[in-house]
């Protein structure tokens, strides 16, 4: 579990295999079930961000609903004042987040685990108000919030809908080619052993400090990129969106998924979208069960016992068993 | 065989979509209606909840007594946590996959502000939202969106008429929490004071949600000369302000609006001797007011409340509200002769002097083609250090 995922022919055809079923999967289903998976997919990439920063490189952060919301509000802001082109946005997006994870990894450096958490926190709380703070009224549209319109289909033929699931498909895999890759590095090694023991790290000559604050600027990249995509999604941004229940649901994500995974992020951003609703569709076909919010918590207990390393973390343990099993036989 | 088959019935489904086109029935059939809804039963706005579960309750009750038009009620309320793109993901879920014949009542004015053009887009009612904001009543740009209760900005107006008719040399001083909702409180106010309005006002004071107190702003209003003081603060900078006021001897003809009128929650904590002569204007029925012991509205409320939501905290506003609002679906259903989405929008625009039982008396429901702000009437009152007293008539903003 401490290694990035090692690429074995067997990943390489799973990999291949979700592919296409995600590239048939729109045809198959609603625009409305399209819309939810996009919706996924997005929390996804955000989930990357979280599991690069905590799963790899052992900050915590539970504070990502405000980067998430930076990502959002300078798509929209380019999108409704200025009328961009809506995937001009999206590289706007990600590098403003990452200068602001940056600038917010640099006296972070400073703070080690939970007083990092909590750091990370207070920018949560304050992040909704920011966003409804008079002098930034004019461009954030208050408590109004923004509305945008979806992007025109890309290829004639498909819905808005299912155009932009391809397009978060695209963005998904490319971001974890560029995790996997980074994480596969030189760098991907001192990330980890900042992790593993930083003062063992230090002493081999990486600068913490200085991996510390890209990593966070990294994480903050990706989340904003999420939040970018997730406003073409819901047309809509507006401050209450990003509360700290938002952190915390991305927290839930990553642990769910498996924060030391890449391949996770997939299940994590499923079980945001499709948990919360199963749970509601239960409460209301059965009058005995209990509300769907205690649901949820059921589920997410019976998630954290039976899969403890997360959903890609039990996926590589079923399948490390299966692989000795079948070198013991032979 | 089976191709013949498949043949017929894709010529019966084309032919159904043709005449689906001419009037859009979703969601009805000869035996149902859906109905969707989005509440915030989680989350920050989670008190308003029990409006959702008094509709609930309601159309329970109606399907009891054999339904609307003989058809019964399937009621979906999702819950969106007051979370914007939730509600967009519920609502799709609503239209596109439970495929609702009508969305009513959706709660909060981010939330509806997340699907104001999505559900114009889809054609689909948008009725009686919960919200205040005065954005919903805009026929040519959201021909299927429609508000309920009066609006912020009608206060407003109300207020100001009142000032304009009973106090002598007026020298206004506002304070305003600065959003859309402190806002939209305002610009009615002065729009309601009419050409007069940069004379008559003294002083515009703003604060923020995350403001500790508002005392500076009252010190500054006091000495600003105002003896009309319009205060469109939320519960807790209400108290404050009362209460600073009343310290330091300031007495002007104090307004207080709707929004912080609560005993318990700003008066009590403000002092009751402070708040004595404050007014603010009312148009539900308080169900703790003892005047309306033997209205019969008022006891209809109360049977319903006894027998369909037994235990329910008979002290909170929001049963009455809940009460009301559903109460005016039912009847704009009822007398609904096509129960196609346009035809359920144009009964909705044809509401003609309707009565709701937990509103006050005189204060009627009205809607046209180009009106699409069912209530728009008022009632002023006076706090006499007990409670809320009437005084003066209904008054009506749209006239």
């Amino acid at each position: 579990m401490m290694r990035p995922n090692p690429v074995t022919p067997r990943l390489l055809i799973g990999f291949g295999a979700a592919i296409v079923f995600a590239a048939i999967l729109p045809h198959l289903v609603s625009d409305f079930t399209s819309f939810q998976f996009t919706l996924a997919m997005s929390y996804g990439i955000a989930l990357l961000g979280l599991n690069i920063l905590t799963g790899y490189n052992g900050q915590f952060s539970i504070g990502h609903s405000a980067f998430y919301a930076v990502g959002a509000y300078t798509a929209a802001i380019l999108l409704y004042h200025f009328e961009w082109n809506h995937y001009a946005t999206l590289p706007v997006a990600a590098l403003v987040a990452f200068v602001v994870g940056f600038l917010f990894g640099l006296p972070a450096l400073r703070l080690e685990g939970l007083y990092l958490a909590l750091a990370t926190f207070a920018f949560a709380v304050a992040t909704p108000q920011l966003l409804k703070f008079d002098a930034f009224e004019h461009w954030t549209g208050g408590v109004q919030g923004l509305f945008v319109p979806k992007p025109e289909p890309l290829i004639g033929g498909l819905s808005a809908d299912q155009s932009l699931y391809y397009v978060a498909l695209a963005i998904m895999v490319l971001l974890m080619g560029v995790a996997w890759c980074l994480l596969h590095s030189r760098s991907g090694r001192a990330i980890m052993a900042i992790r593993d023991n930083p003062i063992a790290a230090s002493t081999m000559g990486i600068n913490t400090a200085l991996y510390k604050t890209t990593v966070f600027g990294i994480s903050a990249m990706y989340t904003g990129i999420a939040g970018a995509l997730s406003v073409f999604v819901t047309e809509f941004v507006a401050p209450d969106a990003f509360n700290f229940f938002l952190a915390v649901n991305l927290l839930i994500g990553s642990v769910v998924g498996g924060i030391v995974s890449i391949p996770g992020v997939i299940f994590g951003g499923l079980f945001l979208v499709f948990v919360p609703n199963f749970a509601q569709d239960i409460s209301r076909a059965y009058p005995f069960v209990p509300p769907p919010w205690a649901i949820f918590g059921i589920l997410l207990i019976l998630a954290i016992y039976f899969v403890p390393f997360g959903v890609w973390g039990a996926v590589e343990r079923v399948s490390a068993r299966w692989k000795r099993k079948s070198a013991a036989g032979r | 065989m089976r191709i013949k088959n498949l043949l017929a019935a894709a010529a019966a489904a084309a032919l159904l979509a043709g005449t689906a086109q001419a009037a859009d029935m979703t969601g009805i059939t000869d035996t149902t209606i859906k109905i969707g809804n989005t509440n915030p039963y989680s989350g920050p706005a989670s008190v308003y909840s029990t409006i959702g579960k008094t509709i609930s309750a309601y159309f329970k009750m109606v399907n009891e007594m054999g339904g609307i038009q003989g058809r019964q009620i399937d009621f979906i309320s999702l819950d969106d946590g007051y979370s914007p793109p939730r509600t967009v993901e519920q609502v799709r879920k609503l239209v596109e996959q439970e495929e609702v014949a009508l969305l009513f009542q959706t709660l909060g004015t981010p939330t509806n502000s997340a699907i104001h053009r999505y559900v114009n887009s889809k054609k689909v009612p948008h009725l009686f939202v919960a919200t205040g904001a005065s954005k919903w009543g805009q026929p040519e740009k959201y021909p299927w969106t429609m508000g309920f209760q009066p609006t912020y900005d009608v206060e407003g107006e109300i207020y100001a008429k009142y000032v304009l008719e009973n106090v002598e040399n007026p020298k206004i001083a506002i304070l305003f929490q600065n959003d859309d909702y402190g806002k939209d409180y305002r610009d009615g106010f002065l729009r309601g004071l009419g050409d007069k309005a940069d004379e008559l006002v003294v002083s515009q004071l703003p604060y923020e949600v995350t403001d500790p107190t508002v005392d500076s702003q009252i010190v500054a209003m006091k000495d600003s000369g105002a003896n009309v003081f319009f205060n469109i603060t939320i519960p807790k900078f209400a108290a404050q302000a009362i209460r600073k006021s009343c310290e330091i001897g300031w007495k002007p003809t104090h307004l207080l609006n709707n929004v912080s009128s609560s005993v318990g929650a700003t008066l009590t904590p403000a002092g009751l001797d402070c708040s004595k002569g404050l007014i603010t204007a009312i148009y539900l029925k308080d169900p703790v007011d003892p005047q309306w012991q033997d209205d019969a509205g008022y006891k209809e409320w109360v049977g319903f409340m006894e027998k369909h939501m037994p235990g329910a905290d008979m002290t909170d506003v929001n049963y009455a509200y809940g009460y009301n609002v559903s109460k005016l679906m039912h009847i704009t259903l009822d007398g609904c002769k096509d129960l196609s989405r346009e035809g359920i929008m144009a009964c909705a625009a044809n509401l003609k002097d309707i009565e709701l039982p937990m509103v006050l008396p005189g204060i009627l429901v009205n809607t046209a083609a180009d009106d699409f702000y069912p209530i728009q009437a008022e009632q002023l009152s006076q706090f006499d250090g007990e409670r809320w007293v009437a005084f003066g008539g209904i008054i009506d903003a749209s006239k």
